[in-house]
């Protein structure tokens, strides 16, 4: 196969041309962003901006890094992000890592109790009402522990504990060491991939989630970026913003939202890149069960 | 499942108090995830009660009273409500056009991607493509606002350009609607295709030169051999997602309704929301996610047996 037909080089071309379609359709939106996000405002009025800034101004990213209210809730974000990750790395290991011993007595038993609460799940009310009881409304707690292990990414890991080789393990055993010692000084320093990308999963979760805080979570002071940024784009009266002063002037409005979302999303995509090889690992071991 | 077997090691023949002196640690391990499922998965699971039930907030939820018709009452008066009614045909109409669109849409790019013959340029063509998964629905929001809005927006200043009159993608309900499974197509063809790729990269090579000595083309050897090849990846996928057709997400339709679309944006997550968590109604609001979870079940439960009947891998 070293020579190709022309008809194979044709149809290269076409699938290469499909793929720049691809891209421009991904990319476009985000270059338009930037762009808005970085002109200023008599272009912007005068629907002059395409993808290419006009009239180069930072002055809306001044707006928004002055704004205290949006400034907290980016570092409270941040913080939330680092700990429910934390948080659920731990749990998700704990969880994972008996599983895989054979020996261990009710297994089968302790699997359909894992696995039935991922296809029953009681619906929005009784959650509520749960929180409720648990004096968690309100409280950033509820932000944190509530989805702090997945039981599908618990599946992952587990998986990749099994392709961990067991002699490794029965070496460790025979040496004396006991199960905390094993998972701390073999399992976890081996798992590295699969963590990376776990951790990635529950990072991007809790960076973009909203759901929680909109249900449970009436205190503006822990509200997560991304709830703020709803009420932003959606001009909810109730969110007073320094940067909303600016909303009322036309041509304005635009750049600030459009450097607003630019902000809230560059943390992300600036590390998802560098992890590709990992969440791609970590994906395909989801769908790849036994 | 059991791929770690105790063969290496002699069985142990004790009482349970020898078994727990050695495997305790295993347990205590489990101790916290075990807790939390019970908390946070089984306990709600007794609220679902209150959908029989009348609630009442001074009371629990065994000593309430049950509701009328042997406490059926909340779900004849949610199949009663014209907003549930149009909150179910919402839910079910953008699922399936999300399904009749969002589920080949990775296949198809897995395909084109597989056929690639540059290395770089496919990798490249890949994070790009994985993108859009990483944003919030907030954030795609917001950037249709600056693509699709009239007269600002990008395309729709374009179309000015043209001489063509803007066009209302985002309050025009039926526009809203192909806007909603446009962005959804969007945003998970590129994360969708990882799966089908390494699908794609397990098949036998061997296959592929032996239809070339038979003289197969290129489009015939996709035909052939790379998509019976991920058949069962696709079947596994399609029955998630058909276990899935009267679910509905929040954050999604929520962050993208707008006033005037309501109509066609408001699917059962949010009448929920409206009418239970603001509106306080929560027996009905109960009932109607219970239906929601049980049909759901069926669904999945079904969609699984006719593929095992079909002579396809289950997902169990």
């Amino acid at each position: 196969m070293k020579v190709k037909s022309v008809s194979t080089k044709l149809s290269d071309w076409l699938f290469v041309f499909v793929c720049i379609l691809t891209i421009i359709l991904c990319l476009t939106p985000m270059i338009n962003l930037l762009a808005r996000s970085l002109s200023s405002t008599e272009y912007l009025i005068k629907h002059e901006v395409y993808l290419l800034p006009k009239g180069w101004s930072v002055s809306s990213y001044k707006t928004v890094l002055s704004d205290v209210k949006y400034i907290r809730a980016f570092f409270w974000t941040v913080f939330l992000t680092v700990v429910c990750t934390v948080v659920s790395l731990v749990m998700t290991t704990l969880c994972a890592y008996p599983l895989i011993f054979s020996k261990l007595k009710g297994r089968n038993i302790i699997n359909i109790y894992i696995t039935i609460t991922m296809f029953f799940n009681a619906g929005t009310i009784p959650n509520y009402l749960l929180m409720k009881e648990l004096n968690f409304l309100d409280s950033p707690l509820v932000l944190i522990i509530p989805s702090c292990l997945s039981v599908y990414n618990m599946i992952i890991m587990r998986s990749f504990f099994y392709g961990i080789p067991e002699s490794l393990q029965e070496a460790a055993e025979i040496d004396g060491a006991d199960y905390f010692t094993t998972l701390l000084k073999i399992y976890v320093p081996l798992s590295k991939p699969v963590m990376a990308s776990l951790a990635l999963f529950y990072a991007v979760g809790r960076w973009n989630g909203y759901y929680d805080a909109l249900m449970y979570m009436k205190k503006e002071v822990y509200y997560p970026l991304q709830l703020l940024l709803y009420n932003i784009l959606n001009n909810v009266n109730t969110v007073e913003v320094a940067t909303q002063e600016g909303f009322s002037k036309p041509g304005l409005a635009e750049s600030l939202k459009a450097a607003i979302v630019m902000f809230s999303t560059v943390p992300i995509l600036c590390i998802y890149p560098w992890l590709q090889k990992y969440f791609i690992s970590g994906v395909t071991m989801g769908a790849v069960k036994e | 499942m059991s791929k770690k077997t105790t063969s290496a090691l002699p069985k142990q023949k004790g009482s349970f108090g020898t078994y727990m002196k050695r495997y305790w640690q295993l347990y205590a391990l489990l101790a916290l995830p075990l807790i939390y499922l019970f908390v946070f998965k089984y306990v709600p699971m007794v609220y679902v009660l209150i959908a029989f039930k009348k609630y009442n907030i001074t009371k629990g939820v065994f000593d309430m009273e049950w509701a009328k018709e042997n406490g059926m009452q909340y779900f004849i008066q949610a199949f009663k409500d014209k907003d549930f009614i149009r909150a179910l045909r919402n839910t079910i109409s953008l699922n399936f056009l999300d399904l009749l669109f969002g589920f080949p849409a990775p296949i198809i790019f897995a395909l084109i991607l597989n056929e690639i013959p540059f290395k770089h340029y496919k990798k490249f063509v890949q994070t790009v493509a994985y993108m859009p998964h990483f944003l919030s629905w907030v954030i795609i929001y917001g950037i249709a606002v600056q693509l699709f809005t009239p007269s600002t927006g990008l395309l729709n200043m374009v179309l000015n350009n043209m001489g063509i009159d803007s066009i209302h993608f985002l309050d025009n309900p039926n526009l809203w609607v192909v806007t909603y499974v446009g962005l959804g197509v969007w945003q998970s063809f590129g994360w969708g295709s990882i799966i089908y790729l390494a699908a794609i990269a397990g098949i036998n090579s061997e296959l592929y030169e032996a239809a070339s000595i038979d003289g197969a083309g290129r489009f015939k050897k996709m035909w052939h051999i790379t998509l019976p090849g991920i058949k069962p990846t696709i079947v596994v996928l399609l029955i998630m997602n058909l276990g899935n057709i009267i679910g509905s997400g929040f954050e999604r339709p929520y962050a993208m309704r707008n006033n005037l679309v309501t109509k066609v944006s408001d699917v059962i997550s949010i009448y929920v929301y409206q009418k239970g968590i603001k509106g306080g109604q929560f027996s009905l609001t109960t009932a109607v996610g219970l239906f929601q979870s049980v049909v759901g079940l069926i669904f999945l439960l079904a969609a699984n047996f006719i593929s095992r009947r079909l002579g396809e891998r289950g997902i169990w």
